[in-house]
């Protein structure tokens, strides 16, 4: 028996870091492996080098802060930053794109900050962001569907990954959210300009976009499992999504042949992935159950208002970092009301408790 | 996971694992062998300590008093058994220190011999004033674990206007099952105390809080007070830490109590359930507080079970009771699991305050590595109180006690809640207790400080006012030297003038 005082309580809960990671990481697969299986080998290459440079970087950052790597390295955490670096690159990226990426995640983003749990913003979209403003053409090039087995070959997929593409652009195109972009540009308005979009094989994964983000269905259904396993809570993915849907619904209604419509504006680019995997970082996300709704509400705002007039399509990666930049201000004043006092924090008057 | 918006009337909490299977099941041991030797401190209540009114070598009787109450706030003590006073010495007290403090050791004579005991014809016609004296005198305090004296909360809640007495029967500790056994076993006498009590307080109504995880209890208790309209047994949900007199009020009446205030200023007084069976013995049987039951749980014990035993009664002993394996035991804890004390060693008396024994093994208490926070906010969720657990112990960890208090420090109750769901194996309470007694530290500085500025000044002052009647005296000397003078200078004058 050990002699030293030690504080209750005497037992704990058994869900640990490391189980967290796992669990998310779990909930990333069905869309990860959606994202393999409709992209093919290439994407599986750029999948494997993004993860392990992100360990890699993970265990060099630990190597250098001078403490031991393995307890971090196991906790998982290198591991789902490294998979959602990926999973919002495009499939056919160069596996440098990749690299970059994590070095950008882990290094930049991370252990810059002062390692697990003390970055103040996403690294994934801190990555996302930097790769797209750095590398705007590998980062827009999007291949098109062509699932496994029936694309590129083993060694054919490669030389995509591990040499780049020699005629892009005959097997990639546009996401929809760029291909309407670009139609408003040259004066092709909706819905015209969405004759061929299906909404249901958008929802399904089947269109052009990054790596995990296409198949909307699998991110639902990965967010909510981790809901029910209690890793998250509903207050950022539903504020976030019932925001864009609202604001879509309103201008759709208003106008349109200019605006797009909420259903769209959900299926399409990184929303599912953001709402449920992104946004809900335990670390750059605030701490009550209010601030979190506001933070999910700023982050659907942004995002609706950045692809509606921003200069690029996409603009969930910016509206992130927006909304990680302002959530300690909202820590600061949403906090939860204390037994017995009001929200000011003065002691409850005895008439009125 | 899915309740879209918290009860208002129930914020934080956990489940733990209850562990209360391996002993509700079981009848209350009421037949533990009677020690050789007991140890009764004189300090088992919130308050001064007792004074010893008994001398080495003098005999008593069980139930005799050992030392008396003093001031106010205050509970005496007696003898749990007859025998031979043996010694009043120090010794090690059931604390995480183990720091020795005032104890009677009793020497058993075996006989049990009761000494004379009041008993009044119809102790429901007892004046209140006289059910509080005789709570009082009878030593009886909380036994919840806060061991406050209940006759000042009694004569309190008289002299507030009290319109509900809140009967905390939560238990919403692991482990612990000895509350739980009492209400199966003793319902009646426990409604009888209830009674009891309403009269001493003058008190309209009472209610009774249960948790939903104690259906026997609760049957048991209904039937019990089921003549009694004034008494009402409500189910409240098992959560963490319900046994907290202020979750439990907020959950039944949904009523807060002011931060500043306590629970008399909303007119409500909340008693623990065995306390109330306490004062059904100290009133209806004439017994003092001599005993209590106890739960003795943990891996470490072959045979966890609830025990009457004896106040004074080594924990050793009660373990061995138990068949303790003792290469088992990785942590003593007194209480619950949660909120309980680690003891250091076995070999320290229960006291009125003692809930539980449990003998934990290593499984029991495992505990893994700390590991960074990762802000997921857990702790946020869990607290009861409705404080930031993790930003509270990201300033003490920066040494910012004062933003510390600023974030509700002070608000509080160490439930461990936070510690208990914490990822990361953060000590939350650690950090919490730790700054406390910073604070505490503190506070005692400046008044220390204060207290020397104030000397230093009172002393100039006296040094000044000495210097000034110095001042004053020498001036009064020389004027009247100089008059004395002056006198002379016209007596040699007018001699002068004479001779002239």
């Amino acid at each position: 028996m050990s002699n030293k005082p030690i504080s209750g309580p005497h037992v704990a809960a058994t869900r640990r870091v490391d189980q967290i990671m796992r669990l998310v990481i779990i909930a990333l697969a069905p869309a990860t492996a959606c994202g393999v299986l409709l992209f093919g080998w290439p994407a599986l290459y750029l999948l494997a080098v993004t993860v392990l440079s992100a360990l890699a970087f993970e265990g060099l950052c630990l190597k250098t802060k001078g403490v031991a790597a393995m307890p971090y390295l196991r906790d998982g955490s290198a591991i789902v930053t490294g998979l959602l670096v990926a999973m919002t690159l495009p499939p056919w990226a160069p596996w440098w794109i990749g690299v970059v990426g994590s070095a950008l995640a882990i290094v930049l983003g991370k252990h810059v900050y002062g390692g697990l749990g003390q970055n103040l913003f996403n690294p994934a979209m801190l990555a996302r962001v930097a790769l797209l403003i750095s590398f705007p053409i590998e980062m827009t090039t999007w291949a098109n569907v062509s699932p496994l087995f029936t694309g590129p070959g083993v060694i054919d997929s490669l030389a995509i990954t591990f040499g780049g593409l020699d005629n892009p652009d005959a097997v990639t195109g546009a996401t929809t959210l760029g291909w309407v972009k670009t139609e408003f540009s040259q004066n092709r308005l909706l819905p015209g300009s969405l004759i061929e979009y299906s909404g249901f094989l958008a929802f399904l994964g089947w269109e052009r976009g990054s790596l995990g983000e296409t198949s909307s269905l699998l991110l639902l259904a990965g967010g909510i499992w981790l809901m029910r396993q209690g890793v998250i809570k509903w207050h950022i993915p539903v504020s976030l999504l019932l925001s864009i849907f609202l604001l879509a619904t309103i201008f759709h209604t208003w106008d349109s042949q200019h605006y797009l419509g909420p259903w769209v504006h959900l299926n399409s680019g990184a929303v599912m992935l953001v709402a449920f995997f992104i946004a809900t970082d335990y670390v750059t996300s605030p701490n009550t159950p209010l601030g979190q709704v506001i933070f999910g509400a700023g982050c659907g705002l942004l995002i609706f208002v950045i692809r509606s007039w921003g200069g690029y399509p996409e603009g969930t990666g910016f509206a992130i970092l927006l909304m990680n930049a302002v959530t300690p201000l909202i820590d600061h004043y949403i906090r939860p009301r204390i037994y017995g006092r009001y929200r000011n924090g003065k002691p409850l008057d005895i008439s009125n408790s | 996971m899915f309740a879209l918006f918290e009860n208002p009337r129930l914020r934080g909490g956990i489940h733990a694992e209850e562990h209360k299977s391996e002993t509700s099941p079981l009848s209350i041991v009421t037949d533990f062998p009677l020690p050789k030797k007991l140890y009764i401190p004189v300090q088992q209540h919130v308050g001064k300590p007792a004074e010893p009114v008994v001398k080495v070598g003098e005999k008593v009787l069980k139930g005799q008093l050992l030392a008396y109450s003093q001031g106010t706030i205050s509970a005496p003590v007696h003898a749990p058994t007859s025998g031979i006073i043996a010694d009043v010495k120090d010794f090690p007290a059931p604390h995480p220190s183990a720091l020795p403090i005032r104890t009677v050791v009793i020497e058993s004579d075996g006989k049990e011999q009761w000494a004379e005991l009041v008993v009044p014809e119809d102790p429901f016609q007892l004046e209140p004033e006289e059910i509080c004296q005789r709570v009082g005198a009878a030593g009886v305090v909380g036994l919840g674990g806060a061991v406050f004296p209940s006759a000042v909360k009694l004569s309190l809640g008289r002299k507030n206007k009290i319109h509900t007495l809140l009967i905390n029967a939560g238990e919403c500790e692991p482990y612990l099952t000895c509350d739980d056994r009492l209400m199966q076993e003793r319902a009646a006498q426990i409604v009888a105390g209830i009674r009891l009590m309403l009269r001493g307080m003058d008190a309209p109504k009472a209610l009774v809080g249960i948790e939903d995880n104690k259906p026997e209890a609760f049957a048991a208790m209904q039937a019990a007070s089921r003549d009694f309209a004034n008494i009402v047994v409500a189910q409240v949900p098992t959560r963490y830490p319900m046994g907290w007199d202020r979750q439990m009020l907020r959950y039944l009446t949904g009523q807060e109590i002011p931060a500043d205030g306590r629970a008399t200023d909303i007119g409500v007084v909340v008693h623990n359930v065995a306390t109330a069976f306490a004062v059904y013995q100290a009133i209806c049987l004439g017994q003092p507080l001599i005993s209590r039951v106890v739960t003795v749980s943990g891996a470490a014990v072959a045979k966890p079970r609830n025990v009457e035993v004896p106040i004074g009664t080594l924990m050793s002993e009660v373990l061995a009771f138990c068949e303790l394996e003792k290469s088992k035991m990785a942590r003593l804890v007194m209480g619950g699991p949660m909120m309980g004390d680690a003891l250091p060693i076995a070999d320290v008396p229960v006291v009125k305050a003692c809930n539980g024994i449990l003998a934990l093994s290593s499984a029991d208490i495992d505990e893994p590595p700390v590991q960074p926070c990762i802000r997921c906010s857990s702790c946020v969720t869990a607290c009861p109180v409705g404080l930031l657990p993790l930003e509270m112990a990201s300033r003490i960890k920066a040494n910012q006690l004062d933003s510390a208090v600023d974030l509700g420090l002070k608000d509080c109750i160490s439930c461990g809640s936070c510690s208990y769901v914490c990822p990361s194996n953060i000590p939350l309470v650690h950090y919490f207790k730790f700054a406390s007694g910073e604070l505490v530290k503190r506070q005692q500085a400046e008044h220390k400080s204060e207290q020397t500025k104030r000397l230093i000044e009172d002393r100039n002052e006296r040094m000044e006012r000495a210097r000034l009647e110095a001042e004053v005296e020498a001036l009064r000397a020389q004027e009247a030297r100089a008059a004395r003078l002056a006198a002379a200078q016209q007596a040699q004058q007018a001699q002068a003038e004479e001779t002239v």
